[in-house]
């Protein structure tokens, strides 16, 4: 309990992020929905149109929805210029601001739909001009109904709000992402914690705004509507002024992963550069981020790289993978890369070290005989992969079954017997202390993963920034690596990714 | 019929409206008098809400044209034109969030004035209500309250004519009668022109001076009640009247 308490208390950032950024969404969505609602009373092509469109983006998964406006901002570039974002508050204001349309906007038809015939003839006889039918008439009585609607979307806003930590917007999704890729369920539950509270007093303060209306009472509405604003005022004057000088490290959703940025966090701190994170970033988006000058630094992998942003399903050999990645990004965008940190994070098939004994498997080739008969475990993205086209081609791997697990489950589904052999990496800290066999790929059919420094073209020839950052070129082995990933996964005795990579700079002398 | 010095208020101008194919008034021409009140009596479906709210605009006619003041009424502003007319139906209609002044009030408030306290408890007292109703919100009054409350308002802005869409038919008879009474002695205290429609060929005969019987769209007999107790106004009219004149036989037969 203690622990979570701790952990509540150092939120205050994600938090005031995150009203910032539900307020800012929930506030554009009324600001859209209510005119488009008042004009879909008015035409019926309108209303079918709109109500239509708003409920086809709640059948769009938010992870997903968040995840489109990357690309969608990215193509605008060619009109709007580079200035555009294309991460961050930019499209997880878009993104949510379209979740938030559909309560507000039905709420609000279905308001005028339902009020009294009588009334609106009344309105109409009285001589109210459609202004005035709207503000005396239309607004009020349909005021309640729409505080419904405003509080159902602040629920929702608030919740999908968490996802937008994938798209590099600070919130209180990171303590959650960061919670469930390390296990750290303290942290995660810390995280929910906070934005169902959020959610709450939200609730509570909008619902005191909607009895305020449908009571009459201008003091609960007024109170309501001052207390809510007063949170988000009080959210944005704790938000510290973005830093332009202030350098962004990216990463993907994994330990190492968040390791390694807090190991060039810190470097980059100690020569006296102010350093932001961008944590658990989708790693589809993490490459793109990275040339459009969204984040600086990232650490990625050769293996990834190649088939990836390469295209390519040939394996040349460790060496020449690496020359032509570098010179392809150094052409192509101009990205930098340092150098390899010196350890490999690859893709290979991984055993229960008993299990691979007893059906005598080593090798690839081993497992391929005894395929047919097995249950294979993936990471949600590896059976998508062009690395798992090579292998099972390679090979003629054909399995009796493919399950996804997520990364943070991946280890535990082999231990318990959910599968029979997953994809684990080479760098994990679990694959020595769960003694699993990790079997030999003998025909090479996996690309090396050398893990890389990659640094934005922008700050490619920041010579302080280099110099910072030339020294961990080499200097990690994979034993190094897989210690501290294995300090941050492992149940007991928890470190978290900043003291796991302080550790790791003693460790290797740095 | 009618003093035949009276200028005409209301002329309807060949006026006819159909409803998806369906005619349901059918080229009437009629000219009401000031100071008139005149009921339109007829079957569901003959077309006479249809042509009463032609004068207030809220259904225009296809074709022909309504007269108000010798004005067509398409001229001014719809706004104002419905402000210059009372109206007053069924349905009442009372802004239920808002109280019994401001819904007397709201015309003169449309008009950017405002109802003063007295004017509303004056307003109150042609309905025979205590001015402390005004302080009420409509959800706690009964549905002959609110009539009167849908009349005061109608009556608020001064208007010259009183148009009425059934303005009794959803109250119980006591209340109706009193309310019919009432609105009759305020036709003649404030010098109104007023056009009542009505299914009830009794209110019509009993409060209206000057009877219009509509069917299938058009008038079919115009007279006074006592030209159609006496037999005037040819077959509908007359089906109309056996219904009260049969009623107030068989009522004499009972007490005698």
């Amino acid at each position: 309990m203690n622990e979570i308490f701790a952990f509540l208390w150092q939120m205050g950032d994600k938090l005031a992020a995150h009203v910032l950024l539900a307020a800012a969404a929930l506030g554009l969505g009324i600001l859209i929905a209510l005119p488009l609602a008042v004009w879909a009373n008015r035409s019926l092509p309108v209303a079918r149109l709109s109500l239509g469109f708003a409920s086809l983006v709640q059948t769009i998964p938010a992870l997903a929805l968040l995840a489109l406006f990357f690309p969608i901002l990215l193509s605008l570039r060619t009109v709007f210029g580079d200035g555009l974002p294309t991460l961050g508050f930019l499209p997880a204001l878009l993104a949510l601001t379209l979740y938030a349309l559909l309560p507000i906007l039905r709420n609000t038809v279905t308001a005028r739909d339902n009020m009294d015939d009588a009334v609106i003839e009344a309105a109409d006889g009285v001589g109210m001009t459609k202004w005035q039918k709207l503000r005396l008439v239309e607004a009020p009585l349909a005021a309640p109904y729409i505080m419904a609607g405003i509080r159902t979307a602040a629920v929702w806003t608030i919740g999908a709000a968490t996802l937008s930590t994938t798209i590099g917007q600070p919130s209180l999704g990171d303590p959650i992402f960061a919670g469930l890729q390390t296990q750290n369920w303290a942290l995660v539950l810390a995280g929910c914690i906070a934005s169902a509270g959020l959610a709450l007093v939200t609730d509570a303060l909008l619902g005191m705004v909607e009895a305020g209306f449908s009571r009459r009472n201008r003091w609960m509405v007024w109170g309501g509507i001052a207390l809510a604003l007063a949170g988000i005022a009080g959210a944005a004057t704790t938000l510290r002024p973005h830093d332009d000088r202030s350098v962004i490290i990216g990463a993907k959703s994994f330990s190492e992963q968040y390791i390694l940025a807090r190991l060039i966090g810190h470097r980059l701190e100690n020569a006296g550069y102010a350093v932001e994170y961008r944590d658990g970033l989708g790693s589809a988006v993490v490459h793109e981020a990275l040339t459009s000058g969204a984040i600086d630094i990232a650490i990625d992998y050769t293996g990834t790289l190649w088939t990836n942003q390469l295209k390519r399903s040939d394996n040349p050999g460790r060496q020449a993978i690496y020359d032509t990645i570098e010179k392809w990004e150094q052409q192509t965008s101009g990205t930098r890369i340092l150098g390899r940190l010196g350890f490999e994070n690859a893709y290979a098939f991984a055993m229960r070290g008993d299990r691979a004994r007893q059906l005598g498997i080593a090798t690839i080739d081993d497992l391929a005989r005894a395929a047919p008969g097995l249950t294979i475990g993936g990471d949600v993205e590896f059976f998508q992969r062009p690395e798992w086209f090579a292998v099972r081609d390679a090979y003629g791997l054909k399995f009796a079954r493919q399950r996804n697990f997520t990364t943070t489950f991946l280890y535990d589904a082999l231990i318990g017997g959910e599968a029979d052999v997953i994809t684990a990496y080479t760098s994990d800290g679990r694959v020595a202390a769960d003694r699993l066999t990790v079997l030999e790929d003998t025909r090479g059919a996996f690309p090396s993963y050398d893990a890389l420094i990659l640094i934005t073209p922008k700050k490619a020839g920041d010579s302080g920034l280099l110099a910072a950052l030339r020294p961990l070129v080499g200097a990690i082995t994979v034993e190094d690596m897989r210690e501290a990933n294995y300090e941050v996964d492992r149940l007991d005795d928890k470190r978290s990714p900043d003291q796991a990579a302080r550790d790791l700079a003693r460790k290797i002398g740095l | 019929m009618m003093d035949a010095e009276a200028a005409t208020l209301v002329q309807f101008d060949s006026v006819s409206k159909s409803f998806a194919g369906v005619i349901a008034v059918d080229a009437v021409s009629c000219a009401i008098a000031e100071g008139s009140f005149v009921a339109l009596v007829g079957a569901s479906g003959s077309g006479k809400s249809t042509l009463l709210k032609m004068v207030n605009r809220l259904g225009d006619p296809d074709q022909g044209r309504v007269l108000l003041e010798g004005g067509d009424v398409r001229d001014a502003e719809v706004s104002r034109l419905r402000r210059r007319i009372g109206y007053v139906f069924q349905g009442v209609g009372l802004f239920p969030h808002m109280s019994v002044a401001e819904n007397i009030g709201i015309g003169p408030r449309l008009a950017g004035e405002r109802a003063k306290a007295q004017r509303i408890a004056e307003l109150l007292q042609l309905v025979e209500l205590e001015p402390e109703y005004s302080a009420r919100m409509p959800h706690e009054l009964s549905g002959g309250q609110r009539q009167r409350i849908g009349v005061a308002r109608a009556l608020a802005g001064n208007p010259h004519v009183l148009l009425m869409d059934e303005p009794f038919g959803a109250l119980d008879p006591i209340t109706r009668d009193g309310l019919g009474k009432r609105v009759r002695k305020l036709h003649d205290e404030l010098g109104l022109t007023s056009v009542m429609v009505t299914h009830d060929m009794a209110e019509a005969l009993l409060l209206a001076d000057r009877v219009l019987v509509m069917d299938a769209g058009q008038i079919v007999a115009d007279e006074t009640p006592h030209s159609l107790l006496h037999g005037a106004g040819g077959t509908i009219a007359q089906a109309l009247v056996a219904v009260p004149r049969e009623h107030a036989l068989a009522l004499a037969g009972l007490t005698a």
